[in-house]
């Protein structure tokens, strides 16, 4: 695994830098293809550099959807999804890794072993439970509630603060410090970097989630950015400069905020993941 | 806590309270939540999968869904559709993990991160939008991105998503090519924390590049694979979005996975209590899967 030749090293290059560039190629050409006016002529045929661009796509998808309510919808959701993980997360993680209490091990190994069950088993009661009686269909409370907060994010935060001192949490102890007030002034402190990576990680996959919010909107009004373009697509799936455009509004908030935050979305992969 | 400050004469309850209130307390949601939106739904699914489901009235039928689900055509070919796309893309993504980090891991800092921000990138983008960007990369009309790629060497359009004998493939190859970021993350993570004292040792010992692979880089990354290998067993045994947006499991089930059947049972025919045993079956073989290659790969590992 040590450095090789140079052969090796240029052939290595090269390797690389072709896959990136397929990786990359459907991104490019949502985007490319987003500002090309395919209704301007019958026989459209998107070019891979554009000639002229046109935003024509874009006023097209936003006049015909309900976009801006769609990304003001998964906005809110998953932010709301963002904080609550974030809390109650780190809360129970802090509990699970710092505190001593009886079933402390049973509680975590059986919400730990609810991550092996695909969601398929507990999606038809899950709708009927949360349809025909909580009768909270087509609601914010109906697409937040069962993902307030999720059992892999308990067990990152609880190996994510096993790593913290705990003779800080004892001497806030001695200092009379209410156990809630040690996890407030003491440990969320120091979890930062740890926090910052729950929540960007929640953020984006709440906002590229699809299918429970699909399950569980009705109205046009109520669906998520992603809910909303994957009805676009079947409704209009010969536009195709709108459907591009549309699939780039849907990913291109989570395009910037991994571009500005970067460095946490690539070091934050292996928190949790693989040990030391 | 205040053990040591005997408190005035209190019960043993009120005294167990004050040890260990504030830890349940601090358990208390997720432990709700968990209750209610899986346990629940667990065996409620359970009892769902042997009655024929009625909002108003459910009758009991014993293991009739099951054996239904055992004599129909389309089950199994959901099954198979879902084991080959398992087989084709879980394996071959973790070799192409795995020799990207490697070939990485070769390179200067700098490139590092350049390389490792750009094989990222697309997992950032929604299921939604990757199936949306490959439905027009896959057009048969002049859109179609890779019929256009083919035509560079003469060869023939092809009807990649509208026939059955391509539909699947195309499934498949879109899986390839995307993104391998976190993969290849966690492998140099691991890379990064073996000893370059051994690579050392087997230099001296004139040991070939292949034995070293063997020796020392193979097994000491085993618990990385073993993780992209279960969870990514795991989680194309649920593939959905894809089918969903790109080939509504057809033409002629060619592309029906197992979480598209359920979806369709379901939601499509509200056949809810079939589709619960179809649900139990998918489970038992994610886990079944899981413990045999837990079994067969971590003898070692501890995870």
């Amino acid at each position: 695994m040590k450095s090789k030749s140079k052969l090796f090293l240029a052939v290595a290059a090269a390797c690389l830098a072709a896959w990136a560039f397929v990786t990359i190629i459907p991104l490019y050409w949502m985007i490319v293809g987003s500002v090309q006016d395919s209704a301007s002529s019958a026989s459209f045929r998107p070019e891979m550099i554009p000639g002229a661009l046109s935003i024509a796509p874009y006023e097209r998808f936003f006049a015909k959807t309900a976009a801006w309510r769609w990304l003001a919808n998964s906005l809110l959701i998953s932010t709301v999804l963002t904080i609550t993980n974030v809390f109650f997360a780190s809360l129970a993680g802090y509990a699970f890794s710092k505190l001593k209490f009886p079933g402390s091990k049973a509680v975590f190994w059986l919400l730990l072993s609810t991550m092996m069950i695909p969601a398929q088993v507990t999606l038809i009661p899950l709708y009927v439970l949360v349809v025909n009686v909580f009768n909270l269909g087509d609601s914010y409370t109906a697409i937040i509630l069962p993902t307030a907060v999720t059992a892999g994010n308990i067990f990152l935060m609880k190996q994510y603060m096993s790593s913290l001192p705990t003779s800080l949490i004892h001497a806030a102890r001695i200092d009379a410090c209410s156990e809630f007030g040690i996890f407030w002034k003491v440990i969320l402190p120091l979890a930062k970097p740890g926090l910052a990576v729950l929540a960007i990680f929640t953020f984006v996959a709440s906002w590229n989630e699809f299918f429970w919010p699909f399950l569980i909107t009705n109205s046009a009004e109520m669906r998520t950015i992603q809910v909303g373009l994957a009805s676009f697509v079947f409704a209009e799936s010969t536009d195709f400069g709108a459907i591009m455009a549309g699939a780039t509004v849907g990913a291109l908030p989570m395009l910037i905020l991994f571009f500005s935050l970067q460095r946490y979305f690539l070091q934050g992969i292996t928190i949790g993941a693989v040990k030391g | 806590m205040q053990t040591t400050i005997a408190p005035k004469r209190r019960s043993t309850a009120g005294r167990f309270w004050r040890e260990y209130g504030w830890a349940y307390l601090f358990i208390l949601a997720p432990v709700l939540l968990f209750l209610i939106f899986t346990l629940y739904p667990v065996i409620s699914a359970l009892v769902m999968s042997f009655q024929q489901y009625n909002i108003m009235q459910s009758t009991w039928v014993g293991l009739d869904n099951y054996e239904r689900l055992f004599k129909d055509d389309t089950f199994w070919k959901s099954i198979w559709n879902t084991v080959v796309f398992t087989v084709c893309t879980v394996p071959v993504n973790i070799v192409i993990t795995f020799v990207l980090a490697h070939f990485i891991y070769q390179m200067k800092t700098k490139w590092q991160t350049f390389f490792k921000a750009t094989m990222y990138l697309p997992a950032v983008a929604s299921g939604v939008t990757i199936s949306i960007v490959w439905l027009a990369i896959f057009d048969p009309t002049d859109v179609g991105l890779l019929n256009r790629f083919l035509g560079l060497f003469g060869l023939d359009p092809v009807i990649w998503l509208g026939q059955s004998k391509t539909a699947l493939f195309s499934l498949i190859l879109m899986n390839w090519l995307g993104s391998h970021g976190a993969g290849i993350i966690l492998y140099l993570a691991s890379m990064g924390g073996i000893p370059k004292s051994l690579y050392e040792a087997a230099d001296i010992d004139h040991a070939s590049g292949w034995t070293q692979f063997k020796a020392i880089t193979w097994p000491l990354l085993k618990p990385t694979t073993l993780y992209l290998l279960v969870t990514g067993v795991i989680t194309s045994f649920q593939v959905f979005i894809s089918v969903y947006m790109m080939t509504q499991g057809g033409p002629n089930f060619a592309t029906t996975t197992i979480a598209y059947l359920i979806y369709q049972t379901a939601f499509k025919f509200y056949e809810f209590g079939l589709a619960s045993a179809q649900s139990f079956v998918l489970a038992f073989l994610i886990i079944l899967v899981s413990v045999i290659q837990f079994k067969y790969f971590s003898s070692d590992v501890e995870y």
